[in-house]
């Protein structure tokens, strides 16, 4: 029933938008973009170092973007940074952006997600995940007041097995890295299989504490020598240590996939279809840089906002969630359909780009993947998966 | 060697001569291809600046107007010769643009800057830039020619611009990705596309109050993959032809009523059109599949596909 009258209030405030366009009503919007700076593990190469504004340079842009529409409604954005170094407390900083701002953009690992969505302070926060990937967020760790931009390890997952089928690369051979990361990928990988009737042939753990710039064409071959008969070396090494040396050096010629290769992404610097090659460039003039997911997930954050901002003429935390989580929300995330937010779980749906650094292999989901709601919702957590309850009013 | 000779004199003898032409400009080839209404057959591939999207001849078709985006300018050709003869000041990445009544003045959106350009084409000067919203796109202006349309593809608005003062004097939110706007032909009704919303939305001119949304339902097409883009009305303006992109269909609509009559399946990726000057034939430019579709209008039937170059996008009827 209080759903019920939100909603309507929503439509009302839509229409008044739309009939009105020349009334301005001023709103200020807050928004505030808060990290926990992470020392990145050692990798073999240093050839990629991760940008030291990654996520942070999208929030930006989206800010861009929604400050050139908002000029035009009266509606004026606001971007603060709030930025917990490596060892630093977090909490500390989501504090003092709570105490600014109840619309939160974040980049932190799952626990210090949590612990800033379960603060008291951030009861009625609208808080966006725009980096953690741990599938049990969108699952039995869902919160109500933390909706998820980037994709989960799951959708990644799927998107890479709705390929292979397609391409009926039926049997895997599975690389799993060391780092938690890689496990939890590797895990989503084996449920993805299992989902779409593939079948992990053999699998085995990178464990290797020698220098693969050296020797990766003595030693990759035998590692790779003893495993079961396989279409595709699928690697799960989210870090990006080791899985490059796996290219061209496998005994059996075999294609390489995973975080590797052919990789499922929430974005790419290769992504150029789909109108792209506009949001790529304005990307590149800010940053000086390609985007990548992070950066992408911070910007359709801000977008989404911006988007219920000028749909409803509203600030207010609740209603701005309300419309969002609603029919009538639509995304326009260059990725050739509308994306909208989960209703059972917060997860922005999204196509899952399959890239390699050159150029889009395919687009997830692929044709033929059949959903009764969306074909969006054959990538990730469907409904009767999830153990989410929190968006359950 | 001599035959072959002679048939390429007779071509280059035939074809400025020729009847009513179809001038498509191919985004990915940096080529225009002319196509014969009678033959339906490309009978010239001219050569342009870097990406040529929107394309629009002058009121006497004695000049064409190309915007090359990634060359950053608007190039004037010359259409018996396929001469470039100069550029026009464009500002950085023209995508699309109109030409005003006074057959003078080019609105140009600059899809990279947030900006709509005028320039005066005899000039060859810059005359004013209007701040629009992310990457504008769609084009328009009135008969009367006193109000220009920018609609802006992020920023999901049809901007209303008086063209007296070069400044905005009203936005309409419509849905997500707006793309193409066309006023009705005495002036009261503006008509816009919406690709990712999956929309048309028609607005009363006077009040730009917002009348009729459009929308589309192809039969074994997701409802995603239905984005309505390039649209044109028919001479009598009963009927509007509207491309729906990457659904391979056009949708015939009545434009009394609203209702969608019928849809034809085309090429992959439907983009843009234009009708044969006396309208019994539309040529719609269809992207992805590389060719243009060619529709008759009074049997609303395809009835042949002509292969073109790689991308085409615009489409321009020349008598």
């Amino acid at each position: 029933m209080i759903r019920a009258l939100s909603l309507s209030a929503i439509m009302m405030l839509v229409a008044a938008v739309t009939i009105a366009p020349a009334a301005l009503a001023q709103v200020e919007i807050r928004i505030a973009f808060v990290e926990q700076q992470i020392d990145p593990p050692p990798t073999l190469s240093n050839l990629d170092p991760l940008p030291d504004d990654l996520g942070r340079a999208g929030a930006e842009l989206g800010l861009e973007d929604n400050a050139t529409t908002g000029r035009f409604l009266g509606h004026n954005y606001a971007l603060t940074v709030h930025s917990a170094g490596s060892g630093e407390d977090f909490l500390v900083a989501a504090r003092q952006a709570l105490s600014e701002t109840a619309l939160l953009v974040v980049k932190a690992p799952a626990e210090a997600l949590l612990a800033l969505a379960d603060l008291p302070e951030a009861a009625d926060a609208l808080i966006f995940n725009t980096s953690e990937q741990a599938t049990r967020l969108r699952a039995a760790d869902c919160r109500a007041n933390l909706l998820h931009s980037i994709t989960s390890y799951a959708m990644r997952a799927d998107a890479l097995a709705q390929f292979m089928s397609k391409k009926r690369w039926t049997d895997w051979a599975l690389i799993e890295g060391v780092h938690p990361d890689d496990a939890a990928f590797a895990e989503a990988l084996r449920a993805s299989a299992g989902k779409f009737g593939l079948r992990i042939a053999d699998e085995k753990a990178w464990v290797f504490d020698a220098d693969m710039r050296r020797n990766a064409a003595q030693e990759v071959p035998l590692f790779t020598q003893a495993l079961e008969d396989h279409d595709v070396l699928v690697v799960a090494d989210e870090l990006g240590d080791f899985g490059r040396y796996l290219l061209y050096n496998t005994w059996e010629p075999r294609p390489v996939a995973g975080s590797e290769g052919v990789a499922p992404r929430a974005w790419s610097g290769v992504v150029e279809q789909w109108g792209a090659a506009q949001l790529q460039s304005r990307f590149a003039d800010l940053a000086g840089r390609r985007m990548l997911s992070e950066d992408y997930a911070a910007w359709a954050a801000l977008r989404s906002l911006g988007e219920a901002v000028t749909r409803t003429g509203s600030a207010d935390p609740a209603a701005l969630r309300a419309y969002i989580l609603s029919d009538a929300f639509e995304l326009a995330g260059f990725k050739g359909r509308p994306m909208n937010y989960r209703g059972w779980n917060g997860q922005l749906r999204q196509p899952v780009p399959l890239v390699h650094p050159r150029a889009l292999v395919a687009l997830a989901p692929l044709e033929g993947f059949l959903h009764q709601r969306s074909e969006l919702d054959t990538l990730g957590l469907d409904e009767p998966e999830s153990a989410c309850r929190a968006f359950e009013e | 060697m001599r035959s072959l000779a002679l048939v390429l004199m007779s071509l280059a003898f035939v074809a400025p001569v020729s009847a009513a032409e179809i001038w498509v400009s191919n985004e990915k080839d940096d080529t225009i291809s002319v196509i014969d209404v009678e033959t339906l057959e490309v009978v010239r591939t001219i050569p342009t600046g870097e990406r040529p999207r929107g394309i629009t001849f002058s009121k006497d078709y004695s000049r064409l107007y190309i915007c090359a985006s990634d060359s950053d300018t608007v190039q004037v050709m010359d259409p018996e010769t396929g001469e470039i003869l100069h550029n026009l000041p464009s500002g950085e990445d023209p995508e699309q643009f109109v030409l005003h009544p006074n057959d003078r003045h080019l609105y140009i959106a600059n899809e990279d800057d947030a900006i709509t350009t005028v320039v005066d084409t005899e000039t060859r000067k810059v005359i004013a830039q209007i701040d629009v919203g992310i990457e504008p796109e769609g084009m328009a202006v009135s008969p009367d020619g006193k109000i220009v349309i920018t609609t802006s593809e992020t920023t999901n608005m049809a901007h209303w611009i008086d063209t007296e003062s070069q400044s905005i004097f009203a936005n309409s939110l419509v849905d997500s990705r707006p793309r193409h706007a066309e006023f009705t032909k005495g002036g009261s009704e503006l008509w816009v596309s919406s690709e990712i919303g999956g929309t048309v939305t028609v607005f009363k001119v006077e009040d730009q109050a917002e009348v009729a949304k459009i929308r589309f339902e192809v039969q074994g097409v997701h409802a995603d993959r239905v984005q309505p883009v390039g649209f044109e009305f028919t001479e009598d303006e009963k009927r509007v032809f509207i491309a729906l992109g990457p659904s391979n269909h056009v949708a015939v609509v009545n434009a009394e009523t609203y209702e969608v009559e019928d849809y034809i399946l085309v090429g992959r990726r439907v983009w843009h059109m234009d009708f044969s000057p006396d309208k019994t034939l539309l040529f719609t430019t269809n992207g992805v599949s590389g060719d243009v579709t060619v529709i008759d209008v009074a049997a609303l039937e395809a009835i042949k596909t002509i292969k073109v170059g790689r991308f085409p996008w615009g489409a321009a009827a020349r008598p």
